[in-house]
């Protein structure tokens, strides 16, 4: 553990150094022994637009998928003199994307160093009050969070007048009821306001006309748990983290069926063979045939890829997405087009409805599959999928969540199209599936 | 084509005409601390409909007009958004919920074997309760715990690394559980 004025080299892995191995929680007092909330006291004793340039010159990437600025996205919230009164920040920790848990894991162990990020995030917007959004089925990140934000009140680093300045910051918690779509900024926003969860129309930005109208910040759990360090280390500090062009660090996970599926914080652009390896490899008699880098929302990868960094740009010019950076991995016992049906099930019931592409494409979509995974396809059904991926692609849909959906299925066709023509030759699943939950009764089951 | 919209509009046919059922004491404090929160009372919905859900286990259409009339909206905009998360239950539901995570890390790691199990041993369906009111069995979408996949929560308690024959013990014991 490092004490008071650490040096810069002996922090590399910074977000997971308060993590136990018995699973238990940081309190108050450990997490201030290891230079636990200076990151913040040293933002609150700079201006706002002091921290905003801060954080943008360390290139915090966004961690929740889509890898934008954090410091950028704040440089949009108008100044308080031009636009002044209320305004919002949230943490977004609706963490649903299928094969993610990153966020769970840093906010069950360490919830003061998301509660830290959030004061700074706050901060540096000029908002009096943040929300953590968090998803439905976190129990135990409730307990814990609404524990340590209590600590923090009653030690005076969250409420009235925490700096000299007179900043207040009232912190509270909204646990959701569960919806894929609440993960979407503009859908969080409605859902924190008590509202089914639909996407809203861009422009406005939130940044601008967010929350209750006010100019709102959403930003990932892990982005907001990367802030403490850069605000105590520097942009040096951070930058040196990384391995290839990204800065920082990432928390990478892996699932599926390798000897020990989990989640690590590791430099970011670390190999995607280095993951796979700390997973423990493949289990016996199982061999990897292709991965999602991140999450059930990006396009699959391959053996061939390995060697890939796992960094946004290496990713994305390989025709992925890093996206959550939590991998799913596909072996060669699981059968890929029963895996894309579960995907595209996944998000046909998540989808929030509003847009035609993806209320009646992905149930279209998950039908064609059933059929080809009960042996019932045609040759045909393979361009007509092709051809739906680009229907529900981005340009045509009202958020990400249907072009998400498409990047798994249309990857699948492209590198495993021979597995979808084996289902279409023999009449079957080579694999001896068959999709024996009803999907009628799931949804109904569902509708509860 | 799976006539979805159908079956969501049968499952759900709320009758206004209900009496009212008025929100008992704790529900009405716990809302109004929640209201505080928030520039306008709508906001609190959700909060108000987990609410009541913690008290009686789901939410009545007596209870939805009675948040309704609290919140200052309509029956139906409440209903709506009742009915829009996966985690409000407007139909009763058994004193121990079983969400079997049946999204592609589990499914990976066994979901089916486990659906067919469960559903075997408590003799229902998926979305069921038993006669006794004991168990309901929900798939659920990703729990977010794939590290330790196949997952379900069993009440509030998340269960990992299910085999079908643990699952059936972590159910057994749910049925024995007085109602």
């Amino acid at each position: 553990m490092n004490h008071g004025q650490s040096s810069n080299q002996a922090v590399t892995l910074p977000l997971s150094q308060h993590i136990k191995a018995d699973g238990s929680v940081t309190s108050l007092a450990e997490y201030q022994a290891n230079y636990g909330y200076q990151g913040l006291a040293k933002a609150l004793s700079m201006s706002p637009v002091e921290v905003v340039d801060w954080v943008k010159s360390a290139n915090l990437r966004g961690r929740g998928g889509a890898g934008f600025s954090a410091g950028l996205k704040w440089s949009f919230v108008p100044p308080l003199e031009k636009l002044p009164g209320q305004r919002y920040v949230i943490c977004n920790a609706d963490e649903m994307e299928p094969g993610t848990f990153k966020d769970r894991w840093l906010m069950e162990h360490d919830p003061h160093q998301l509660i830290e990020g959030l004061a700074i995030a706050a901060y540096a917007v000029q908002a009096n009050t943040a929300f953590i959004f968090l998803r439905a089925d976190y129990d135990l990140c409730a307990e814990r969070l609404q524990n340590a934000i209590d600590e923090a009140l009653a030690a005076g680093i969250l409420g009235e007048q925490i700096n000299e300045a007179g900043f207040s910051l009232t912190m509270l918690l909204h646990t959701s009821a569960g919806r894929y779509i609440c993960g979407e900024e503009t859908a969080l926003i409605n859902s924190l306001e008590g509202q089914r969860a639909n996407p809203r129309f861009k422009p406005p930005f939130p940044q601008v006309s967010g929350l209750f109208g006010r100019p709102t910040v959403v930003n990932n759990a892990e982005t907001l748990c990367n802030l403490p360090h850069i605000m105590y280390h520097g942009k040096d500090w951070f930058a040196d983290l990384g391995l290839g062009d990204d800065n920082g660090t990432k928390i990478y996970g892996v699932s599926g069926r390798v000897n020990n599926p989990g989640c690590w914080e590791l430099p970011i652009g670390t190999t995607v063979a280095d993951i796979i390896a700390l997973a423990g490899g493949m289990q016996d008699g199982v061999q990897l045939r292709g991965f999602l880098p991140g999450g059930g929302s990006t396009d699959f990868l391959t053996r061939d890829h390995l060697d890939l960094a796992m960094d946004y740009g290496t990713i994305q010019a390989a025709g992925s997405r890093m996206g959550t950076g939590t991998m799913i991995l596909l072996d060669d016992q699981t059968c890929v087009v029963g895996m894309v049906l579960n995907l595209i099930q996944f998000f046909a019931q998540e989808s929030c409805g509003w847009c035609t592409p993806c209320r009646n494409g992905l149930p279209f979509i998950r039908q064609i599959l059933t059929d080809l995974e009960a042996g019932r396809g045609e040759h045909a059904d393979l361009e007509q999928l092709l051809q739906l991926c680009g229907y529900i692609g981005i340009g045509n849909t009202f958020c990400a969540l249907a072009p998400g959906a498409a990047e798994p299925l249309q990857s699948a066709l492209k590198y495993f199209r021979d597995d979808f023509v084996a289902h279409i030759k023999q009449g079957c699943c080579p694999h001896g599936n068959s999709p024996v939950v009803n999907m009628d009764l799931e949804k109904e089951a569902r509708s509860i | 084509m799976t006539p979805i919209i159908a079956t969501d509009a049968a499952a759900h046919c709320a009758d206004w005409r209900l009496q009212i059922e008025p929100l008992n004491e704790y529900e009405e404090t716990a809302i109004a601390a929640e209201i505080t929160h928030y520039p306008q009372p709508q906001a609190a919905t959700i909060e108000a409909l987990k609410i009541v859900q913690q008290q009686q286990g789901w939410v009545s259409d007596g209870k939805i007009k009675a948040i309704a009339q609290r919140l200052h909206m309509s029956p139906d905009e409440v209903d709506s958004v009742a009915t829009f998360y996966n985690k409000i239950y407007r139909q009763p539901v058994g004193t121990t919920v079983i969400s079997l995570c049946d999204s592609v890390s589990c499914w990976i790691m066994g979901y089916q074997g486990l659906a067919q199990a469960l559903t075997q041993e408590l003799n229902i369906a998926l979305g069921e309760t038993t006669a006794d009111g004991a168990v309901t069995i929900l798939p659920t979408p990703c729990l977010g715990a794939c590290d330790h996949a196949p997952v379900a929560m069993v009440g509030d308690q998340r269960a990992h690394k299910l085999t079908p024959s643990s699952l059936i013990e972590l159910a057994r014991l749910a049925q024995e559980q007085p109602l």
